[in-house]
């Protein structure tokens, strides 16, 4: 065959056949990168509602307008209120918090990793787990006060019970050939769970960590708002029970920053602790 | 050191895996384990390292440790079983941190194995940078660093690519001639039992007990792909196995290997 028979052949075969692209298929079920839509949908909102108020479409008795819970934090931030009732709730927050995770975290592992533990406290944890912290907190006043300890108990509980199931979850995942590994160097039972269990379940314990810092904060305002002088939850009583909407606003605006700060500084453990994952 | 197994038999539940499997491993030799799947190579390795105990039958150890062993009976295991959140070097480092050696010798032991695996640049790359023939390598690296009698080594090449093998096979060859070590091989590709075994096990499918030993005299570095004496003992084996793996393949499982 010549080479002008080819170029001929394909000549005809192209006209011939209808030469057309593949479809492509394979677009979306992806995730994007839309950095810029977050904000943007905030302020739409917070622009609409404040014209909103301003024009009388919303009434000032049902809904004040941002800028007035603007307002009444200002007015927090001057008088020095504002540090008072943060103050007090991130106290509570950080102490409950952190000790219900230490404990959470101590009797997780031995629930993974200890037979007769996981026996014996299983069923417990699985029976007082449910249990709305909050519903104890009568109880906890007798037994730690109505000062700070009844505050802080049923924040601790809160976050107790969450961290345990998580840590031991993590534990059962952990990779049985890394454990086998670590015993057939000769490592020991404390440097197997120092070095390799608990890296290994840190995953499942930060992701624990996230649920119950919200948990926490939640029980927090429960617990203030039964009562507290200071504190965002006693805060947000107060201005409920005065009718001082823009007040409730603003101590409600606090609590949404502190879970996105609290959010935020888990993110930032995880990807420091767990950077090996990529 | 030696390693002798003595009448090891074992049952899972109610299966017999294994029956009255005798064998010796001796000093400086390679002994290659082949045998259908589900036949209990991997279950006898770990016998011998102390992972499991059989039903009847003992491993002996005879002979003194090698001086400055750390860890004399010791696995590289098919997966790698590399701790992920940790560096090469990391990786290295755990199994040497148990044996009070003190910082500086620790890292001189790391900068050795390190070197003698050709691993120098990666020892501060994280596993999952690592392709899987680098990642058996720093396997090996670590299995060298606590100075085994001997090399327990469960399929090691199984998980990697045929051509990554190859270069691994090559690898391993070199570094016998180096260190002379002693290893047991389990492994189911008769093309890695016929380079590496100085002796190759037959195990006969479950209960799994030895078939035949074929030792094959010839140096590792004389063989190679191809070699029309290697080729000739592959075929022999696969003959004694081929009816085996085929009655094994066709075996519905009941017991995890």
């Amino acid at each position: 065959m010549s080479r002008s028979d080819v170029a001929e052949r394909t000549d005809m075969t192209e006209a011939a056949k209808n030469l057309r692209a593949v479809p492509y298929r394979g677009g979306g079920f992806r995730p994007g990168h839309w950095r810029f839509v977050g904000p943007l949908v905030f302020a739409v909102l917070l622009l609409g509602w404040e014209a909103g108020s301003r024009s009388g479409v919303i009434s000032n008795l049902v809904l004040p307008a941002p800028s007035e819970a603007l307002e009444a934090l200002r007015q927090l931030v001057e008088t020095g209120q504002l540090w008072l009732h943060l103050g007090a709730s991130l106290q509570r927050l950080v102490i409950g918090w952190s000790l219900g995770v230490t404990l959470g975290v101590a009797v997780g592992l031995m629930v993974g990793l200890l037979p007769l533990a996981r026996a014996g406290l299983l069923p417990l944890v699985s029976a007082l787990f449910p249990i709305p912290k909050i519903a104890l907190l009568p109880l906890f006043v007798i037994w730690f006060g109505i000062g700070e300890g009844s505050k802080v108990a049923t924040i601790l509980f809160g976050s107790f019970f969450p961290t345990v199931i998580a840590t031991y979850g993590g534990v059962d995942n952990v990779d049985r050939t890394l454990v086998r590994m670590g015993q057939s160097f000769g490592l020991g039972w404390w440097s197997i769970v120092r070095k390799i269990i608990l890296p290994g379940a840190m995953p499942a314990i930060l992701s624990g960590c996230r649920i119950s810092a919200s948990i926490a904060i939640i029980l927090l305002v429960a617990a203030e708002m039964i009562g507290a002088e200071y504190g965002v939850g006693a805060y947000v009583l107060m201005a409920g029970s005065l009718f001082a909407t823009d007040q409730l606003l603003a101590g409600v605006a606090m609590l949404s920053v502190l879970g996105l700060v609290v959010s935020w500084l888990i993110g930032r453990a995880e990807r420091r602790l767990l950077r090996w994952r990529g | 050191m030696d390693l002798l197994l003595r009448g090891i038999s074992h049952r899972y539940g109610g299966t017999e895996v294994m029956r009255d499997i005798n064998l010796d491993i001796r000093r400086g030799e390679i002994v290659c384990i082949i045998g259908p799947s589900g036949c209990g190579k991997s279950t006898l390795l770990r016998f011998i390292g102390g992972l499991e105990r059989p039903d009847a039958g003992e491993v002996l150890l005879s002979g003194p440790e090698p001086e400055g062993s750390l860890n004399p009976l010791t696995y590289v295991f098919q997966d790698f079983a590399l701790l992920p959140w940790r560096t090469v070097a990391g990786n290295i480092s755990l199994v040497l941190e148990d044996h009070g050696l003190g910082k500086q010798r620790v890292a001189a032991i790391i900068e050795d194995v390190l070197a003698r695996t050709g691993l120098s640049e990666f020892r501060e790359a994280l596993p999952r940078q690592l392709s899987g023939g680098m990642r058996q390598r720093v396997a090996i690296a670590r299995a060298l660093a606590v100075r085994p009698a001997v090399m327990l080594m469960d399929e090691p090449l199984s998980a990697l690519d045929s051509q990554t093998r190859e270069l691994l096979m090559d690898d391993l060859v070199s570094l016998w001639q180096r260190e002379r070590f002693t290893a047991c091989y389990v492994t189911h590709n008769l093309a890695e039992a016929v380079r590496l075994g100085h002796r190759v096990v037959v195990l006969s499918r479950r209960p799994g007990q030895i078939r035949t030993v074929v030792e094959i005299d010839m140096e590792l570095s004389e063989r190679g792909p191809g070699h029309p004496e290697l080729e000739a003992i592959q075929s022999q084996l696969w003959t004694l196995l081929r009816d085996e793996a085929r009655a094994a393949d066709r075996e519905i499982a009941d017991v995890a290997e």
